[in-house]
């Protein structure tokens, strides 16, 4: 039998204690005990990128860490990106405008690995965002408009924080 | 459930670490970042009995200046490496060659001191390790010793750590004295991320007067380990740089490397490969060591 342990632990906003087994994958967690399937688990070697989580706001593959490991950290998976149930986040919407997917499999690990790199690269250049993908396979859509959709999103999330930063003097 | 059961300890001090590893041996591995032990377990290659996970342990996380080179703790997370100004500054190259190291998801926890545990032979840390004559200190119960790089890969993901030991720090030394500086790293794989099918490293320091005083120069994905190579090193001191230097460069590393040829590439194509990267990684050296103002870092 074995090892079981209690872990908290928050995931888009919710505090959850779950008791788990410490074999089990943060991925497995997240879909099998907490069901929240919108993770998708592509390889479950850490090759595949699909199954990318922020934890702490940091990308990390779900399937490359212990669940158990996750305790007291802060987990936001592609159901808690967008800032309310009737919309999307901007790189949600540029996904949709620009032909970002087309089956979706990959499309959870591509914007929870976008989320954090264009935090960190307001303004990246093509090349910058074909680097930050590098881990994430898509199968579909020969990357193109994945990319286009990550440089239009860096041009809509600054030009939501010109509206609602303080020198924009509109904040609602 | 992917993994075979295991205990599960947090260890929260090196002490704690080094008594749960005395009291398991090989029954033991420490988890740190997890990034190639997690998959191996799942595809139950790896069967520990007892996980101790180190990803607790403040004494394990940091980056320092030290008087005599940087001192990077051994669970200090690739990304945050990555983001250091000390080893932007310092370190050259090694921030050459993070960005080489996996992907950004697995920056962000795979460590520096698991890198070099692992010793994989394409892997970019160990390889940096070896240019800049790294020194690694492991701790087990009521001992520790520093070894050199040099001596600490025995072969493919095999190294001269013991089962009861703990790498605890890894110390890059800094070069001492004047002249100018310059670092290379280049690499080619698959694709950016993927493993390297050979990668190159060099450090160069040049006088006043254009001539090479000190060079380092090592290649990583040619052989078990990565190596550097003193005949390329000595070819290189005492020249301008120039064209006939490079040429005795590329003979130096033909007669040492000895590549195998595997799924990814052939030996020929790695020996090709291995004398090009290094002659671009020695000019990228040269270029960046013209330009730097004397006495600057590295």
């Amino acid at each position: 039998m074995s090892e079981k342990r209690r872990v908290s632990l928050a995931v888009n906003g919710t505090a959850y204690e779950e008791t788990i087994e410490t074999r089990l994958t943060l991925a497995d967690f997240l879909r099998h005990q907490l069901g929240l399937t919108g993770t998708h688990l592509g390889c479950e070697h850490g090759v595949c990128g699909a199954c990318t989580v922020l934890v702490d706001g940091y990308s990390v593959r779900s399937c490359l860490m212990l669940a158990v490991q996750a305790g007291g950290s802060d987990i936001t998976t592609v159901e808690g990106i967008a800032p309310s149930k009737d919309e999307l986040h901007p790189l949600q919407e540029a996904f949709r405008d620009n032909h970002g997917l087309q089956c979706g499999f990959c499309t959870p690990g591509m914007l929870t690995t976008l989320v954090e790199f264009l935090r960190d690269n307001p303004s990246p250049t093509e090349r910058d965002v074909r680097e930050a993908i590098s881990g994430n396979l898509c199968r579909c859509t020969g990357y193109q408009g994945i990319v286009d959709a990550a440089l239009d999103a860096a041009q809509r999330l600054k030009g939501q924080d010109r509206t609602a930063g303080p020198d924009g003097g509109e904040s609602p | 459930m992917k993994a075979a059961p295991f205990e599960y300890f947090v260890a929260d001090s090196i002490d704690e670490v080094t008594t749960g590893l005395a009291d398991s041996g090989e029954e033991a591995t420490i988890i740190a970042g997890g990034q190639t032990l997690v998959p191996l377990m799942a595809m139950r290659l790896a069967r520990p009995a007892l996980l101790i996970d180190v990803n607790g342990i403040g004494d394990l996380q940091g980056i320092d200046l030290l008087a005599g080179g940087v001192r990077i703790k051994a669970c200090t997370r690739q990304s945050d490496a990555l983001k250091s100004t000390i080893i932007g500054e310092r370190l050259p190259l090694l921030a050459k060659a993070l960005p080489y190291v996996g992907h950004a998801q697995t920056r962000n926890r795979g460590t520096v001191g698991g890198s070099i545990a692992l010793g994989d032979p394409a892997a970019e840390i160990p390889l940096v390790a070896t240019a800049l004559d790294a020194r690694i200190t492991l701790v087990k119960k009521g001992n520790s010793r520093e070894l050199s790089i040099h001596g600490f890969y025995q072969g493919p993901m095999m190294t001269s750590r013991e089962p009861d030991e703990c790498i605890t720090e890894i110390l890059f030394p800094q070069w001492q004295g004047e002249g100018r500086r310059g670092t290379g790293f280049q690499e080619v794989s698959l694709r950016h991320g993927d493993f390297a099918i050979v990668a190159a490293a060099a450090q160069i320091s040049v006088g006043e007067d254009g001539v090479c005083a000190r060079a380092s120069v090592a290649l990583g994905g040619v052989s078990g380990t990565p190596f550097r190579i003193s005949a390329a090193e000595d070819a290189l001191r005492g020249t301008m740089i120039d064209d006939p230097a490079l040429r005795a460069v590329a003979n130096a590393v033909d007669q040492a490397v000895d590549p195998q040829s595997d799924l990814h590439a052939s030996a020929s194509y790695r020996r090709r490969v291995a004398k090009v990267l290094v002659e671009r990684v020695i000019r990228e050296a040269a270029r960046e060591a013209a330009n730097h103002a004397a006495g600057d870092a590295p």
